[in-house]
């Protein structure tokens, strides 16, 4: 039982410590969101291929994955599982492993966008 | 006085500018995106261990199911219009977590729709977001190449 | 007419305006200047199925109100001269579609209005036509898609940022008609660019080409800020207000008591919308529906109005441009 509260406690500091790094990074650089996005990708793809990204998921679980340095991690991940394969595991190892997020990424956005107006903003 | 032949006009505006521009409030950015972005990943936790020990589930499928739940959350409060609220709150806090990159993929989406549903919302779906995709696969055959290589070696 | 070496011009059979009309959205209407405008859209899709309608329809309900109380007939407008913000100037464009007007399209983006009444007032102080109606529209949905990013995403609002007025204002222009406010000169602006290249601080981009146009209009009609009731300036919003003071204190001239912001005023300034307003209503609804009432009721016999506008678009500043900025200026009054 204390584990699973140290494991909510952990995921909430190290999630939170991630998304400050990168509030900080706006604040100092007024990069945009999407510009964001993608540097704190190439951070959990490049760690991860130092094979570093994983104890950080080891330690924090969700805390690593939810942010999308997690879904680097992912990519990176499943490119080194993929090498091991041959080239054409390393070539696609990448993106089958994301398949889940990207894959849901369209659908649900698709059928969100597909039910739902944007709605006047004040 | 245009832009090309009155340099130093322009330096001594823009420092001016610079210098009385409103600053953010650094601290309180912070903490919104701290508490909101921890928050977020808690979320992430607690379904996690719903996968883990109601479902079973572990490594890819459980980290793959995970993020479904977390993209299906980010795009359901990006339809209410909800989120765009939460990112002036928390910034960072919710640009991040993986629910923000599914707002960035849905809230173009929404907003093109008025221009049909191919050249319209599927098309512009990834114009924020497209990046990430790209990055991320370029990002990952680099480094399965480099394993493969290594693999070879070794 | 004549010249002079600030080229302001000075119109001798200065034209009247005898009627305006104004439209905003829901926050606007709940704005400092809420009360004034003539319609409050509850809706700010106005039954339209997209914003760019609803923008569209703004403008031309407007057109068609301001004929209709200033007593004319379609048939007696001789000029329409109109623009907006949206690419290839659309809502400007389909208004016009629906009416039998002859049309002038102009883009000065926030500055439009002013154009668009100093192109009109060279049209009817030269005798050419009796009647013209000017306009400008801009909605904050339909901006902000252009802009900047998608309604939806949750990107941060930098405090420097400004927020797009939706707003419509048409005015009708008149040969001069006595006991009705006159525009007597107008200095039309010159592009000036300091090399602000933050897309979020129009108010500073503007600042440098409002006290530039102000200037030489002072210079060009030989007065003094003293002689104004109220400098109204389109939407430099707080801090733009602020530079452009100390621009014209730099310059020798004193407007901090005259000076009125309409981006800084159109909002109540309770945080949420950082700098205040922005955008090509902005200007047009507050000269409408605040300063030209004042002008009408003779509460005020002297203004000038500076419309400012941030001549970007999206690709100049992918492409690392800096913002050029523009303001034209009239003088109003009641002689």
């Amino acid at each position: 039982m204390i584990d699973i509260l140290f494991s909510f406690l952990k995921a909430f500091l190290v999630g939170g410590a991630i998304c400050t790094l990168a509030q900080l990074l706006i604040n100092k650089t007024k990069l945009t969101s999407g510009k964001i996005l993608v540097y704190f990708l190439l951070a959990g793809l490049i760690l991860q291929a130092f094979g570093l990204y994983e104890k950080l998921v080891d330690f924090a679980g969700a805390g690593a994955t939810v942010p999308i340095s997690g879904f680097g991690y992912l990519l990176a991940e499943g490119a080194i599982i993929g090498a091991k394969s041959g080239i054409f595991g390393a070539i696609t190892g990448g993106l089958a492993s994301a398949s889940a997020g990207v894959t849901s990424a369209i659908t649900f956005g698709y059928v969100f966008a597909l039910i739902f107006k944007t709605h006047s903003k004040t | 006085m245009t832009g090309k032949n009155a340099e130093n006009t322009n330096k001594n505006y823009l420092d001016y500018v610079s210098e009385i521009s409103p600053k953010t409030n650094e601290l309180k950015t912070l903490l919104h995106a701290f508490w909101v972005g921890g928050f977020i990943c808690f979320i992430g936790q607690a379904v996690r261990f719903l996968f883990i020990y109601v479902f079973g589930l572990y490594g890819d499928v459980l980290a793959g199911a995970t993020s479904m739940v977390m993209i299906f959350l980010g795009s359901f409060l990006t339809g209410l219009g909800v989120y765009d609220k939460i990112g002036k709150y928390a910034g960072g806090g919710s640009i991040v977590p993986i629910t923000g990159f599914a707002n960035s993929v849905v809230s173009p989406a929404m907003e093109f729709k008025s221009e049909g549903y191919i050249y319209g919302l599927a098309s512009k779906m990834f114009v924020i977001a497209g990046p990430i995709i790209v990055f991320g696969v370029i990002g990952s055959v680099c480094v399965g190449l480099i394993y493969y290589v290594k693999g070879l070696f070794i | 007419m004549m010249k002079n070496a600030y080229k302001t011009l000075i119109f001798e059979n200065s034209p009247s305006i005898i009627e305006t009309y104004s439209i905003v959205g829901k926050k606007e209407g709940e704005g400092s200047l809420g009360k004034y405008f003539n319609l409050v859209l509850s809706d700010d899709r106005f039954g339209e199925t997209t914003y760019e309608k609803a923008e569209c329809k703004m403008l031309s309900t407007a057109v068609k109100r301001v004929i209709n109380s200033a007593n004319l007939k379609e048939t007696d407008v001789d000029l329409f001269v109109a623009g907006d913000l949206l690419n290839q100037i659309i809502s400007a464009s389909f208004t016009a579609r629906d009416f039998e007007i002859p049309y002038l399209g102009l883009y000065n983006a926030c500055a439009t209005i002013v154009e668009s009444i100093i192109v009109s007032s060279m049209a009817i102080s030269g005798k050419f036509i009796s009647n013209a109606v000017v306009g400008a529209v801009s909605h904050f949905s339909t901006a902000e898609r252009q802009y900047r990013y998608p309604l939806e995403l949750g990107s941060v609002r930098p405090p420097q940022a400004q927020w797009t007025v939706t707003g419509a204002g048409a005015y009708v222009l008149s040969e001069k008609i006595e006991g009705f406010p006159s525009i007597t000169s107008a200095t039309v602006g010159k592009v000036v660019d300091f090399g602000v290249t933050d897309v979020n601080n129009m108010g500073a981009a503007m600042a440098p080409s409002c006290a530039s146009t102000l200037v030489r209009h002072l210079k060009g009609t030989n007065t003094f800020p003293d002689e104004y009731d109220v400098i109204l300036t389109g939407d430099l919003g707080l801090l733009g207000s602020k530079i452009f003071r100390k621009l014209c204190r730099d310059e020798g001239f004193e407007v901090e008591l005259y000076h009125v912001d309409a981006g800084s005023i159109i909002y109540d300034s309770d945080g949420t919308q950082d700098q205040g307003g922005s955008g090509a209503g902005c200007g047009t609804v507050t000269f409408a529906s605040y300063l030209y009432p004042l002008l009408r009721q003779k509460k005020i016999k002297k203004a000038l109005f500076l419309a400012t506008g941030a001549l970007l678009s999206t690709i100049s500043s992918g492409q690392g441009e800096s913002i050029p900025g523009i303001t034209h200026c009239i003088c109003v009054e009641n002689l």
